[in-house]
């Protein structure tokens, strides 16, 4: 068991990192310590999938002198798919951001559940 | 190949490129932009379902022409293009109908905001009804999400703020666990793409290695779109989002977004994993379970609720239990059943939304029920299309809904191990639609002392309720057709 963990390090560590991110994304009130877990989530992920695509011994697919064979190489597609994730992390994390300011102006509080109750308030 | 076969891709295109051109516009200009979008996508989707139609199989249109495994792919078929052509009908009607408050409710400065997420909404539910690849179906499932935030809090309210923040971070809860299957896959099997992914994926299941795995991706995977699409017991985003937002955002997040994700769901079983793969694994008895669980606990809470507008909403809970009992009884029956259920919510409850709106503006803006008596007879039109669409929620004959339940049971009855808890909460769920719908219908004509004169309301929303009220009326009289259409398209949807 041990074993295995040992050799899926990058794993484990993303699989354990992924769970802090989800739980704190979860059941945190803070909006702030929201967001953060969920930027912890996402990091995970991109471990995972950075990690999946390295190959021990290999380099970067950039051809430097002449077209080497592909055994010379990583696997390139997992990168490409951390650089699309980050944009789109980035992008929900700005607007989460953009939503805290605005809760924040209003009702002078960053915790999720006293804004709700001062919103129902101010309906009641 | 021939021209029709590049209409997906240019209707998503269009949809773009209309999305970066309005912030350079005004809102009125914007309005006319979406509105003629909108037509246009709804034709070109009605080409894409009539030449499949008639050539009764799907296509494949390659993005840069790219072969597979490399390039990305665009795959139109029979039930992408019914899909398509509905749910364009439905966002052009919703918008249609909400129209008024549009106006009212959004800051003029920032309508053509407004209409940009429109835009995006629609690139993003094409993209995820036609796409044959699965990290391009990651990215629109955000693009999706996003756009449906910027719908809900474009009305600037301390709800909707709250609404768009709860939806946000149930959204990413999901988004994070499909982000992680999608690796999880990838690693196992080395593709993006939807049928070379199936073929590794049977090797795998053949070879017998890597089971365990397997089955947790797809377990991830549902787990993650079922939170975004709103299923029991994950629902608590849900009377917040449709209840306080715009009326045209409630009609298109109940009627279209939910649906967007669980259109791609069934197309993953069908299309990555192959459905006696989700049998053998028994994620199918779990959606079961919970789909049932969101039936009967979706129509509790309804019954509870003294808003007119947050009732509507906790009956698309238990509207979507509906949705994945289908799935969960997992067989093709359980899935047509499903999707013609898909089909009635989004032409039913964008029809409850909008003429709920119109019976609240007659009784000064109030949503409660009290204030709600004798509305029906102030705004006839909406009080006639409120109650067609909570007699087919009901699920009465000459509706929608009535062929619905009817294709479910048919279906659970098929399956001996599963028949007597479906047929018994389809049962107990109806009694409960029944209850708060009815109420409702009997509110809104209980006569008050002081008569109103009727009033028209305006003539968008009275268009709207004739469409939707005609397309539901016609889904439930002829069923037959739609329902070998749904069939076919399910035949070579894998």
């Amino acid at each position: 068991m041990l074993h295995h963990l040992l050799v899926n390090k990058y794993a484990s560590c993303a699989m354990i990192l992924f769970g802090i991110g989800f739980t704190m994304l979860l059941l945190h009130q803070n909006l702030i310590r929201k967001i953060i877990g969920l930027n912890i989530m996402d990091t995970a992920v991109y471990l995972f999938l950075a990690a999946q695509g390295y190959i021990t011994g290999r380099t970067a697919p950039i051809v430097v002198d002449g077209v080497q064979e592909v055994a010379a190489y990583i696997n390139p597609i997992p990168s490409g798919l951390v650089l699309t994730g980050i944009v789109v992390s980035v992008s929900s994390s700005a607007l989460l951001l953009g939503l805290t300011i605005c809760l924040h102006r209003r009702y002078h509080t960053l915790d999720l559940d006293k804004i709700t109750m001062a919103v129902t308030k101010e309906w009641m | 190949m021939e021209l029709v076969c590049n209409l997906p891709a240019i209707s998503i295109f269009l949809c773009m490129l209309c999305a970066i051109f309005t912030p350079a516009v005004s809102g009125r200009t914007a309005k006319k932009m979406t509105v003629l979008l909108l037509c246009a996508v709804s034709i070109m989707s009605f080409l894409v379902l009539r030449y499949t139609l008639r050539t009764g199989g799907s296509f494949v249109f390659l993005m840069g022409r790219f072969p597979a495994p490399w390039g990305n792919e665009i795959r139109g078929g029979i039930l992408e293009g019914l899909l398509a052509t509905l749910f364009a009908i439905i966002m052009l009607s919703s918008i249609l109908g909400g129209m008024k408050h549009i106006d009212i409710e959004i800051d003029p400065h920032k309508l053509n905001l407004y209409f940009i997420m429109v835009d995006l909404m629609m690139a993003s539910l094409l993209a995820l009804i036609y796409t044959n690849d699965l990290f391009t179906a990651y990215v629109f499932v955000e693009i999706n999400t996003i756009a449906a935030a910027g719908l809900i809090m474009i009305r600037q309210i301390g709800r909707t703020y709250v609404a768009s923040m709860r939806y946000l971070m149930m959204s990413q809860l999901g988004s994070g666990l499909f982000l992680m299957s999608l690796a999880m896959l990838y690693s196992l099997t080395g593709q993006l793409l939807m049928q070379p992914a199936r073929q590794a994926v049977a090797g795998l299941f053949a070879s017998g290695s890597y089971s365990e795995p397997l089955i947790i991706t797809i377990a991830l995977m549902t787990v993650g779109l079922a939170i975004k699409s709103g299923l029991y017991p994950f629902h608590s985003w849900m009377p917040g989002t449709y209840g306080y937002s715009t009326a045209a955002s409630s009609s298109i997040l109940s009627g279209l977004v939910s649906k967007g994700y669980i259109v791609l769901l069934i197309k993953i079983y069908y299309r990555v994993f192959g459905l006696s793969v989700i049998m053998e694994g028994k994620i199918s008895n779990i959606l079961f379970v919970f789909g049932l669980a969101g039936m009967v606990m979706g129509s509790i809470s309804a019954i509870r609720e003294t808003d007119i507008r947050r009732m509507t909403a906790y009956s698309s809970v238990a509207q979507i239990g509906y949705v994945y009992m289908g799935l969960g009884l997992g067989t093709e029956y359980g899935v047509i059943a499903s999707v013609f259920h898909i089909l009635t919510h989004a032409v039913s409850k964008p029809l409850l939304f909008l003429s709920a709106t119109g019976l609240s503006d007659v009784s000064g803006g109030s949503k409660r029920f009290y204030n709600l008596r004798g509305a029906a007879y102030r705004n006839p039109i909406a009080g006639a299309g409120f109650t067609i669409g909570a007699l087919s929620m009901v699920g009465l004959p000459l509706f929608a809904g009535f062929i619905s339940k009817l294709l479910f049971a048919e279906a659970a009855v098929r399956d001996p191990d599963k028949m007597l808890p479906a047929l018994v909460v389809l049962a107990i769920s109806t009694i409960l639609n029944a209850v708060y719908f009815l109420h409702t219908v009997i509110t809104i004509y209980t006569p008050v002392g002081n008569a109103h004169l009727p009033r028209q309301g305006n003539a968008g929303l009275r268009l709207a309720i004739y469409v939707f009220s005609a397309v539901n009326i016609a889904l439930g009289l002829f069923s037959q057709p739609v329902v070998d259409i749904i069939k076919a398209g399910l035949d070579i949807f894998g």
